[in-house]
C-alpha cells in the first residue's frame, strides 16, 4: 500500500501553520513521536520550534496525572519564534493527558484520542470519577477523532505473533501515522530512522513500521477527519538546514570553539537536568579531541576544568542552578587565577532542587552576585535553540581574551527545543586566537604572571615552559608578580583591575540592537530563552499599530555600551522575565532608569498572548486603543 | 640530550618559608627538594597543587609550577590537569583536615580512578591554620580548642580509607625520620597511578608531641616498624620482635620464642589489599604502627592513561573529527 501524501486521495486543506501537542504517559513514547515529528517538518522546509514539556520523575505511576508527558511542535509556513500558544490539534494516549492539557486546546481544535486508553481503571488513576469523553461540552467544543489506538495497533502487527506487551508499546507509531496522515508529512525520514535505531531487532523494526503505516492507512481510509492539511515550506535564508536541539548545538559550539582555537576540548561535569545531554553529546566525539570527565561531584567537576585551563586545554563546565551553586567557589578561584574557561548553566526552575525539568531564568543574580567577595565575571545568554552554538563560542573567544572564567546562561526551554539551523561553513569561521608565552630569551628576566595586555589580561603561560616556572592561587596576588600579598593598596588596585576587565569586555562587544525604533513609546527588554515570544508578541503589537520596541540582550555582563542611553530613549521599559524581575533589579541599578517587569514563575515559557496583552495594557494607558484592541484580538485570536 | 644537573637549592623559589620555627612542615619540604633532582624529571614539568591549610602554602615554596587551590579540593584540580596533560609530573600536597575532612569525597574517587599523581598527605592530627581545633585524625578524648571535653568523633584511619579504594601505592613515613621519607617519596614518585604518603607531622604550636612515640629517635625502634617487601615484620631497639598472623589477627612475637617462618612476610605486591589493609589496623600503643610502603601494585590501568587511549582509539576507528562533516550528517535540507 502507497502511504505518501502525494498518493492521499482525500480532500487537502492549506494552512500557514499548525500548532500540535503531543501527550500521554511518561512510557508512551510521546517524546520519540513528538521529535520525529519535528524533524520530518522541518525536512518538509517548515519553520519548526518546539517544546518539550516532561515530568522529572522517569517513571511516575502509571496512568496518573503526574506521569503526563508532553511534546508541542509548532510547524509554518512563515518564520516563527516560539512553539505556539493554544493548539490547533492535541493528541491524547490517556485520560490523564486529557484532563491535564484541554485547557490548552482552541474551541473548534481538533482531538485525537486512543479510546483504548479510556477506561475505568485509568479514570480512577487520573481521579477522574467519569468518562471525559461523554460530556456533551467536550462534542460541541472541538472536533473530537477517537481512534482505537491499541486494538488497531495489536491487530497491525498480529503476524508477527509478538508478545502483548511488546505490541502495545507500537501504539505510538501508529498514532504518528495517523498525525502524519492528518498533516501530509512523509513517512520516509521515520522510516528510516526506524531502521536505524532497531535494525538489529527485525522484528521490532517491523512492528513499529507497521504500526506506523496502520496510522496512516486508517487516517486516509476511514472518513473520521473529512479533510487533512498541507503545511507549505516556510521562507528562509537560503543554505543548508538541519534541525537542531539546544543542548546538542551548545554542545556543537564548544567544538567550534575547540577547532577555531586550536585547542582540544575538556568538559568536565557531573549529571544533572537538564544539562546532561550537553554531556551525552560531547562525549561521542572523542575523535575531536575531547575528553569528558563525569566527576564525583560538582566541585571536582570545576576544580578539574580549572586543572585542566592552568595545563592550556579548552576547558568547559556545565550544571544547572543547584550544581552552580557547589561550585560557586571553584569558580571565585577561577576569576582569582585568571584562567580562561566557560560555565554553562542551563537554568531550571528554582530554588533548591526546585522544578528540575521545567524551564525558568531566575539564576542570573547568582551568575552575578553568587560567589564570595568582588568577583565579577562575564556572562552571556543564547537566545534560542541555535543561537547556544554562537553563544558558546563568543564565551570562549571573551575568555581567552580576558583571561578569565565566562559564563553561559541557557535554559531548559532552549536545552530540549529544537529549530531549524542553518549548517555553517566551518573553513570561512574566524580563528579564535590563543598565546601562550615562551620560554623568555633572557633567563635572568624575572617573569611576571600578573603582568597585563591592553584587555588587562595576563598571560596564559602554562606548565611545561621552561623559565615560566609560577604559582597561582586564591590569596590576594601581587600585581605583576602574582606573589601572595596582603598589601591593602594592592588588594585595592588587584580588586579594581579585574573589575575593570571585565568592564572592558563592553568595547568589544556588539552594541545592543533594536527591532523597530530606537526611541519613543515603549521598549521591551528581554533576555535568554524568552527571545522567541517577545520577539513575537512585539512584532504583533507593531502591526496592530502600537509603537513598541524590542531590545533582546544577549550580553548580561557587562551590559552593551549603548543600553543605557537607550532604555532613556524610551517613555516606558517593560522587561519580561521568568523570575521575580533580576534583569530589571541590574538595569535600574546601572542605568537609574524605571523599569516595569512582565515576571512569571510557573515553570513554563511565556505565551505570546499573555505579553501581547501585558504590552498592550502599559502602551495604552491614557490611550483610546479601541482601533489597536480590534487588530490585536483579530490577530491574537 | 643532557639534562642540567639540578640541586635541591634549584628547587627553592624566591619567597620566604612562613611556617612557624619548628614545624615538621620544613623536613618535608627539605626531602622534596632532595628527592626531586634524582628524578631526572625538568623543573617546568612538574606541577604542585594543594589545597587549603599550613601544608598547602608548599607550593608557593618550590620553583615548579604551582597551585594553591581551594579547601579539600586539590586532587580535583590535579586530576583535570594530569588527564589532559600525561606529560607532566604532578604532586598533590595536603593535610588531615583538607584531605580527610572537607576533601575526603576527592580523596577516595582520587584513588580509587589511580590518576597517575602523588598525594603527600601531612598528617599532624590537628587543625593548625585555624588554630587548634580537632581534626579527623585527632584521637577520641583529645582536648583541642573546640573540643574542651574532649573529642567524641572516631578518627578516621587514612591508610585504612585508602586501602578500601584500593589506591595502588600506599606508604607512611615520618618526618623526623629524614632518610626514611626521603627514600618513600621517591618510592611515590615512581610508581604510575595515584600515590599516597601519609606523612607523620608534628605541629609543635597545637598538638606538639602528638606522635612523639614515632617521631622520637629512642622510642621509634619500639614504636614502629619498618616494612620491607619480601622481608618478615620484624622490630624492636635489639630487632628482637615481629608480628605473625593467627588465625585473621596479628599478634605481636619475639623472635626467639617462634621459628623464623612463623613471621608475616611482607609482600606489597600483592593485588588483594586484605593484607596491606590489616598492617593499616596496627595503631600504637597495642601495635608498633608499621611505616615504608604497605602497596605498591603495578600495572593497573590509570585514569590519565585511559582517557587519552580512548582520543586514540577513536581517532583510529573513525579518523580525526571533521566538523563540517559531523554538521552535515543525519537529515539536511537545502533552502534555495
Amino acid at each position: 500500500m502507497e502511504t505518501s501524501p502525494e498518493s492521499s486521495n482525500s480532500p487537502v486543506e492549506h494552512v500557514s501553520g499548525i500548532t500540535v501537542r503531543l501527550a500521554g504517559d511518561s512510557g508512551d513514547g510521546m517524546q520519540l513521536l513528538g521529535t520525529q515529528l519535528t524533524n520530518t517538518s522541518a525536512l518538509a522546509g517548515n519553520d519548526v520550534a518546539t517544546f518539550p514539556d516532561f515530568p522529572a520523575e522517569i517513571r511516575a505511576p502509571r496512568g496518573t496525572r503526574a506521569g503526563v508527558s508532553g511534546f508541542q511542535v509548532q510547524f509554518a509556513a512563515e518564520e516563527i519564534f516560539t512553539p505556539g500558544d493554544t493548539l490547533d490539534c492535541l493528541v491524547v494516549m490517556n485520560p490523564a493527558a486529557l484532563v491535564t492539557n484541554l485547557a490548552d486546546l482552541r474551541k473548534g481544535g481538533i482531538l485525537v484520542v486512543n479510546e483504548d486508553g479510556f477506561n475505568e481503571k485509568e479514570f480512577k488513576l487520573a481521579k477522574i470519577d467519569k468518562n471525559p469523553l461523554e460530556d456533551e461540552v467536550l462534542e460541541s467544543s472541538y472536533r473530537i477523532v477517537k481512534v482505537s489506538m491499541t486494538k488497531l495497533t495489536r491487530e497491525a502487527v498480529s503476524e508477527l505473533g509478538l508478545s502483548v506487551k511488546i505490541a502495545d508499546r507500537c501504539k505510538n507509531f501508529f498514532a504518528m501515522g495517523l498525525v502524519y496522515w492528518l498533516f501530509g508529512r512523509s513517512l520516509e525520514p521515520t522510516l528510516r530512522f526506524i531502521q536505524d535505531k532497531f535494525g538489529k531487532k527485525p522484528d521490532v523494526a517491523q512492528a513499529n513500521e507497521s504500526a506506523l503505516r496502520a496510522g496512516w492507512a486508517f487516517g486516509e481510509t476511514t472518513e473520521a477527519f473529512g479533510v487533512s492539511y498541507r503545511v507549505e515550506a516556510a521562507e528562509l535564508e537560503p543554505g543548508t538546514y538541519k534541525n537542531v536541539m539546544g543542548n546538542q548545538a551548545l554542545a556543537w559550539g564548544l567544538l567550534a570553539a575547540a577547532h577555531r582555537s586550536g585547542k582540544e576540548l575538556f568538559y568536565g561535569t557531573y549529571p544533572i537536568t537538564p544539562a546532561s545531554d550537553i554531556l551525552h553529546e560531547l562525549t561521542k566525539y572523542k575523535n575531536f579531541g575531547v575528553r569528558t570527565f563525569q566527576a564525583e561531584d560538582e566541585i571536582a567537576a570545576v576544580g578539574a576544568t580549572i586543572g585542566a585551563a592552568f595545563g592550556g586545554t579548552m576547558a568547559v563546565t556545565a550544571s544547572s542552578g543547584p550544581g552552580i551553586a557547589l561550585k560557586a567557589e571553584a569558580m571565585g578561584l577561577g576569576m582569582m587565577v585568571e584562567l580562561p574557561m566557560v560555565v554553562i548553566n542551563v537554568q531550571r526552575g528554582g530554588p533548591s532542587t526546585g522544578l528540575p525539568t521545567k524551564t525558568e531564568q531566575s539564576d542570573l543574580l547568582q551568575a552575578m552576585f553568587g560567589r564570595n567577595g568582588e568577583s565579577p565575571l562575564p556572562i552571556l545568554a543564547p537566545q534560542s535553540p541555535g543561537d547556544c552554538f554562537d553563544v558558546v563560542q563568543e564565551a570562549w573567544r571573551l575568555a581567552v581574551e580576558c583571561m578569565t572564567p565566562v559564563m553561559v546562561l541557557s535554559d531548559g526551554y532552549i536545552a530540549n527545543g529544537s529549530e531549524p539551523w542553518k549548517i555553517p561553513d566551518v573553513a570561512s569561521m574566524d580563528p579564535i586566537v590563543v598565546h601562550h608565552p615562551d620560554a623568555p630569551g633572557d633567563a635572568d628576566e624575572p617573569f611576571l604572571p600578573y603582568m597585563r595586555d591592553e584587555n588587562l589580561a595576563r598571560p596564559w603561560a602554562i606548565p611545561g615552559t621552561d623559565g615560566l616556572m609560577h604559582r597561582i592561587g586564591g590569596l590576594e596576588k601581587e600585581d605583576g608578580t602574582g606573589n601572595v600579598s596582603y598589601d591593602p593598596a594592592n588588594h585595592q588596585h588587584m580588586t579594581d583591575t579585574r573589575a575593570q576587565k571585565v568592564a572592558l569586555v563592553a568595547e568589544r562587544i556588539p552594541e545592543q540592537e533594536v527591532f523597530g525604533e530606537t526611541e519613543g513609546e515603549v521598549l521591551v527588554v528581554s533576555w535568554g530563552g524568552t527571545y522567541g515570544a517577545c520577539h513575537t508578541a512585539v512584532s504583533r503589537c507593531q502591526r496592530a499599530g502600537l509603537t513598541v520596541s524590542h531590545a533582546h540582550v544577549r550580553y548580561l555582563n557587562p551590559l552593551p555600551r549603548n543600553l543605557g542611553d537607550l532604555l532613556k530613549s524610551f517613555k516606558t521599559v517593560l522587561v519580561p522575565e521568568l523570575n521575580t524581575g533580576q534583569l530589571r533589579m541590574l538595569l535600574r541599578h546601572q542605568y537609574l532608569v524605571d523599569c516595569i517587569g512582565i515576571n512569571k514563575v510557573q515553570g513554563k515559557p511565556f505565551t505570546v498572548t499573555e505579553l501581547v496583552e501585558a504590552i498592550r495594557d502599559q502602551a495604552c494607558i491614557g490611550k483610546d486603543c479601541t482601533v489597536v484592541d480590534q487588530k490585536l484580538k483579530i490577530r491574537v485570536g | 640530550m643532557n639534562l642540567p644537573v639540578l640541586k635541591a637549592a634549584d628547587f627553592a623559589s624566591d619567597q620566604d618559608v612562613r611556617w612557624c620555627p619548628g614545624c615538621g612542615d620544613y623536613s618535608i619540604l627539605a626531602q622534596m627538594k632532595k628527592v626531586l633532582p634524582t628524578l631526572g624529571v625538568p623543573r617546568e614539568k612538574i606541577v604542585f597543587i594543594s589545597g587549603i591549610g599550613c601544608s598547602s602554602r608548599f607550593p608557593y615554596y618550590m620553583n615548579t609550577y604551582g597551585m594553591h587551590s581551594i579547601h579539600g579540593r586539590a586532587p580535583t584540580f590535579a586530576t583535570g590537569l594530569k588527564a589532559t596533560r600525561p606529560d607532566l609530573m604532578v604532586w598533590v600536597i595536603t593535610g588531615d583536615g583538607d584531605a580527610l575532612s572537607i576533601g575526603g569525597n576527592h580523596f577516595i574517587h582520587a584513588l580509587r580512578r589511580n590518576v597517575d599523581v602523588n598525594i603527600v598527605l601531612f598528617n599532624n592530627r590537628i587543625y593548625g591554620l585555624t588554630k587548634g581545633q580537632y581534626s579527623p585524625t585527632s584521637g577520641e578524648g583529645q582536648v583541642t580548642k573546640s573540643t574542651p571535653m574532649g573529642s567524641i568523633d572516631h578518627p578516621l584511619n587514612p591508610l585504612s580509607v585508602a586501602l578500601a579504594a584500593e589506591a595502588t601505592f600506599v606508604a607512611r613515613s615520618i618526618d623526623a625520620h629524614v632518610k626514611h621519607l626521603e627514600a618513600t617519596l621517591k618510592r611515590a614518585a615512581e610508581h604510575k597511578g595515584t600515590s599516597l604518603v601519609e606523612v607523620y607531622q608534628n605541629c609543635n604550636v597545637f598538638n606538639d608531641g602528638a606522635m612523639s612515640y614515632a617521631q622520637d629517635r629512642t622510642q621509634r625502634p619500639e614504636n614502629t616498624i619498618e616494612l620491607e617487601h619480601g622481608k618478615p615484620l620484624i622490630f624492636g631497639k635489639d630487632r628482637d620482635k615481629g608480628i605473625r598472623m593467627v588465625g585473621n589477627r596479628l599478634e605481636i612475637v619475639r623472635t626467639a620464642d617462634v621459628p623464623a617462618d612463623d613471621l608475616l612476610i611482607h609482600d606489597e605486591k600483592t593485588l588483594d589489599p586484605t593484607q596491606h589493609f590489616m598492617l593499616s589496623r596496627m595503631r600504637h600503643p597495642e601495635f608498633p604502627e608499621p611505616i615504608g610502603v604497605f602497596r605498591d601494585v603495578q600495572g593497573i590501568a590509570t585514569y590519565d592513561d585511559q582517557i587519552n587511549d580512548q582520543v586514540a582509539a577513536a581517532r583510529d576507528a573513525k579518523g580525526t573529527g571533521d566538523l563540517q562533516q559531523l554538521f552535515n550528517s543525519g537529515d539536511t535540507w537545502e533552502v534555495a
